[in-house]
């Protein structure tokens, strides 16, 4: 806070056209290379998050179909053993770390300030330095692969396999590190969203009124905040094992390698909480929208969400039932693990209780979303097995364990996800997706997924460990597998129509009015696409529904056409955490080439880290320094907060 | 609907002809009451998913074209009606479900964990990239211990204690119709236990990813009668022969010269090799490389002269032996009975 606070009252006005376009001169970027690298604005960064993470999302759907062409019949020799342990290592980190977060972040990035009735995140440069972060992490955890051999020892990477003893080529110091690097952006992006939330939302925009899309994300990068650091120091204490020859690992030199474990899943299962909480809150933010009503119990999903995701770091030994840990630890775990049941419970019933007493309208998006309710109780059930203890023993690192997860991951992330983009798509764009493509696309990935996913349960079942390139033909495994690779490829084909129908829909899809699904919410209220500054007056909130209350409430309480006036460079008004009462205007920076200027000092660094080339290291390091000045330089624009008169 | 059939239709024919490896079937005290958890659990589930499926495809079309429609041919936005019952009643009924699964599941890990009593018979087992290790001993006799690999024999009825560690990397020990999975870590030794109420021949299989050759690291359990398995461990406690003449006596050179530094053959001078499986009495197995081949003279032929190209990435060297040479070997393994 300034010393010496100058105070300022911001005109209230009703919007009108001159300051539109005052405001939309005023936020856009510069033209040309500067603006585009530069840009801090929170929808070009999401739309950036979403586009990259699903190009990933793509190579490790390609990975995967590889792995099915191997797997479609017994003793098959299409892919190497070796090349088959590095598809699908890579596939599952890029699927866990490269897509299935970023995707949602993506979202986020895009919606949040919309939704929040802003105009852009707390921290515009931290948002695009996480961005920039992402990509060169994404890109250098596939040195490895494009230089002959990517990482080859599964995505939890246990040791001693991954120590330098059993796998001395550069492959697990490209994961270890490229683990560490993308850690950065994903911390400073949980920093962002948490101060966004709390400090930036319209004002009157109190805790109660926070749409439910907010707190799942919110709680999620909570949850990543605590979790990160414990799988960076797990990284960087394998990097130093494997170059410097330090001995965590080494049961010979009084290491442990159950250490990696623990560290690994004590980051590993809030993760998962972490990547499917802000998809859940997809689901409720959209289903609503179509059920024609809103959420039921709204404030008991609110408190579930945040009740699992506290749950969620106390379950990580059930990925560890088999390592030999005392009877009583196992007990704790599995008690936790079916504790943590009940708040998906609390949210499975809010769902399908909207449903019955709302009336559905059947789009592309709400078809998504039904499902993924469906598709998460399948893989919800299949987890609760696998939390009682002795029959995890049977279960673990078997099929069924692969089915379950994607139940979860795909069930809970993808469908959402692609649920989401049907929903968001005309505010993003200003155009419609086409819903007839989109009726094929959805059956065809539900139906491909089923077919292909479900049989693994009873591949599981039947005895087949997860992890191996092949098998015999006389273990019965053969048709399982068979299904299981048709289905997968029907639902590719389904993933493959949704890219079609984006492209075409940008292209040339229907022009979206403003609320093209009559939805309740802030990012409603602005046009399609939203202008620059999103808002020309700052919304005044007085309900969770903001565009509903004057047909559920009888008459409008919120201001959504007159407000504060913010139009001295960029502002933002601060508002009080809990109350969203103003507080403050703060002064939000232009496009600037800082952010991506220390991302690519980072990078350089890791690189200079993996090849031993220390003063390459130690010169970017030290480059930091410069360039951390630039990125803080006091700028006459930035002048700092002011506050509101009261 | 559709999910029931499609549940039916695939899961009836695949567990009607219940594979080597399924554990949903089961046969020793250590594994039959996680079987039956697994059947009760697995019911469960499929009730719990088949019901909100059910209630959500019901949802969708209950009511639909009743009430009001807005201009554009939605219906008409409303606080809809009260959907608290649905967790009033859903969520009690979750948690005396899940309760009632807890309960079973303490009682289950309970019996499951320790064996009944003091098991007689300690199999040490210790995982390799990629076989098993397999020493049996009994407590104050040190000559009454051999070693072997990738096949153990255990009597029926009888419990059998098994000490797992490993040699390098993490595998784990999984016989799934005797026993759930236990890791073998290098570094700390862990306990489990099977026991086999039928003879029989039980696959096993590594179920821990360690590696290249992780899916070819099979093991079988031979359940045999308590009498035929004392004839067994005292045919295994015997030396290899050590009167071996003609062409099996040239191989044995062979053996000594190219194969002694990493395998024993228990009674040869000079073989005792640690690093690959004892061979003391390889004929008596029914598989090589852990349970990659079945043990003919054709595959040990392979085997010998080019091991990785049957398992790329094993340790054990292609050889370049002469024909006579690979013959001489050949006849001599036969001798290893």
């Amino acid at each position: 806070m300034a010393a010496n606070p100058t105070f300022q009252t911001p005109e209230i006005v009703v919007a009108d056209e001159e300051l539109h376009r005052k405001l939309e001169h005023m936020w856009s970027d510069p033209p040309g290379i500067h603006g585009w690298l530069g840009t801090t604005d929170h929808k070009k960064i999401g739309k950036r998050y979403l586009f990259t993470a699903f190009v990933f999302l793509i190579v490790g759907g390609l990975e995967a179909l590889g792995m099915r062409l191997q797997l479609a019949q017994p003793n098959e020799h299409l892919l190497s053993p070796g090349l088959y342990n590095q598809f699908f290592s890579m596939h599952g980190f890029t699927m866990i770390f490269l897509y299935a977060l970023p995707i949602l972040s993506g979202f986020s990035n895009y919606l949040w300030p919309l939704i929040l009735g802003t105009r852009d995140m707390a921290f515009p440069r931290l948002n695009a330095f996480t961005y920039w972060v992402f990509l060169l992490a994404g890109i250098f955890l596939y040195i490895g692969f494009w230089n002959g051999k990517g990482t080859d020892v599964g995505w939890f990477n246990y040791v001693p396999l991954a120590e330098r003893a059993y796998n001395p080529d550069w492959n697990v110091d490209v994961y270890s590190l490229g683990m560490i690097f993308l850690g950065i952006s994903t911390t400073a992006g949980a920093v962002n969203f948490i101060a966004t939330m709390f400090r930036t939302r319209a004002p009157g925009m109190s805790i109660s009124r926070v749409p439910i899309m907010i707190w799942g994300t919110l709680v999620s990068n909570i949850g990543i905040l605590f979790a990160v650091p414990a799988v960076s120091l797990d990284f960087l204490m394998l990097w130093l094992d494997r170059r410097f020859g330090t001995q965590f690992f080494n049961p010979s030199a009084g290491g442990r390698p159950l250490l990696w474990q623990h560290l690994f899943w004590i980051f590993g299962h809030p993760w998962v909480y972490a990547i499917v909480l802000p998809a859940m809150s997809i689901v409720s933010q959209g289903l609503p929208v179509y059920c024609r009503r809103p959420l039921v119990a709204h404030s008991a999903v609110v408190l579930a969400t945040i009740l699992t995701m506290v749950l969620g770091f106390g379950v990580w030994v059930h990925h560890m039932f088999a390592t030999g840990l005392p009877v009583i630890a196992l007990g704790f775990f599995a008690a936790a693990s079916f504790v943590i049941v009940i708040p998906s419970a609390v949210s499975v019933f809010a769902w399908v209780a909207t449903i019955w007493t709302g009336r559905p309208v059947f789009t592309t998006a709400f078809k998504f979303f039904a499902a993924e309710i469906v598709l998460f109780v399948i893989g919800g059930v299949s987890g609760f097995m696998t939390a009682a203890v002795p029959l995890d023993w049977q279960l673990t690192d078997t099929y069924f364990v692969v089915a379950h997860l994607h139940y979860v991951l795909i069930g809970i992330n993808v469908f959402p996800v692609i649920g989401g983009i049907y929903h968001w798509f005309p505010k993003m764009t200003g155009r419609m997706m086409n819903e007839r493509l989109g009726w094929w696309n959805f059956w065809l990935m539900f139906i491909g997924f089923n077919l292909g996913f479900f049989p693994m349960h009873i591949s599981g079942l039947e005895g087949m460990p997860r992890r191996i390139y092949t098998y015999p033909a006389n273990l019965g495994w053969g048709d399982l597998n068979l299904v299981t690779t048709i289905g997968s490829f029907v639902f590719a084909l389904g993933v493959l129509l949704f890219v079609i129908n984006v492209v075409r829909s940008r292209i040339k899809g229907a022009p979206a009015p403003a609320n093209p699904w009559d939805a309740s919410t802030l990012e409603w209220a602005t046009t399609s696409p939203p202008p620059s500054h999103n808002f020309t007056v700052i919304p005044q909130v007085a309900s969770l529904d903001p565009l509903w209350e004057e047909r559920l409430e009888g008459s409008r309480q919120s201001l959504l056409e007159e407000g504060p006036v913010l139009d001295h460079e960029h502002e933002i008004p601060g508002t009080t955490v809990l109350d969203a009462e103003p507080d403050v205007i703060l002064k939000m920076p232009h496009a600037t080439l800082a952010p991506i200027s220390l991302a690519l000092l980072i990078a350089g660094t890791f690189v200079g880290l993996l090849m031993s080339m220390w003063w390459v290291a130690a010169g970017c390091l030290l480059a930091m320094i410069p360039a951390l000045l630039w990125w803080f330089w006091p700028s006459p624009e930035l002048g700092f907060a002011e506050r509101v008169r009261p | 609907m559709r999910r029931l059939v499609a549940i039916l239709v695939v899961l009836a024919p695949a567990l009607a002809h219940a594979g080597p490896m399924t554990f949903m079937v089961s046969h020793g005290a250590a594994a039959n009451p996680i079987t039956k958890l697994g059947w009760g659990l697995l019911g469960l589930s499929i009730f719990v998913g088949a019901f909100i499926a059910l209630a959500v495809l019901i949802g969708i079309w209950w009511k639909r074209g009743a009430g009001e429609y807005d201009a554009r041919g939605w219906p008409v936005l409303s606080h809809g009606r009260n959907g608290l019952p649905w967790l009033w009643i859903g969520v009690p009924v979750s948690i005396v479900l899940l309760l009632l699964s807890a309960i079973w599941t303490f009682y289950v890990l309970g019996v499951a964990t320790a064996a009944p009593g003091h098991p007689k018979i300690t199999v040490e087992v210790i995982g390799h990239q990629w076989w098993w290790e397999v020493r049996y001993s009994e407590f104050g006799y040190p000559r009454r211990s051999f070693e072997t690999a990738n096949e153990i024999h255990i009597p029926v009825g009888v419990p059998v204690e098994l000490h797992l560690t490993s040699a390098d990397v993490i595998h784990s020990f999984w016989v799934p119709q005797l026993a759930g999975k236990t890791d073998t870590i290098p570094g700390q030794i862990n306990h489990a236990w099977i026991e086999a109420d039928k003879p029989g021949i039980y696959r096993g299989q590594c179920a821990e990813f360690c590696g290249l050759q992780h899916a070819h690291m099979a093991l079988y359990v031979v359940a045999q009668p308590v009498r035929r398995f004392k004839a067994w461990w005292t045919h295994q406690l015997q030396p290899a022969a050590d009167q071996v003449t003609g062409l099996a006596g040239e191989g044995e050179t062979v053996f000594r010269t190219r194969c002694a530094i990493c395998h024993t053959a228990r009674g040869m001078p000079g073989s005792q090799g640690k690093l690959g499986p004892d061979l003391t009495h390889l004929m008596s197995r029914r598989t090589i490389a852990a349970g990659t081949l079945p043990n003919t003279p054709g595959n040990l032929a392979a085997w010998v002269s080019d091991a990785p190209a049957q398992k790329p990435g094993v340790d054990m060297p292609a050889e370049d032996l002469t024909g006579p040479q690979l013959q001489a070997l050949l006849a001599y393994l036969k001798t290893l009975k």
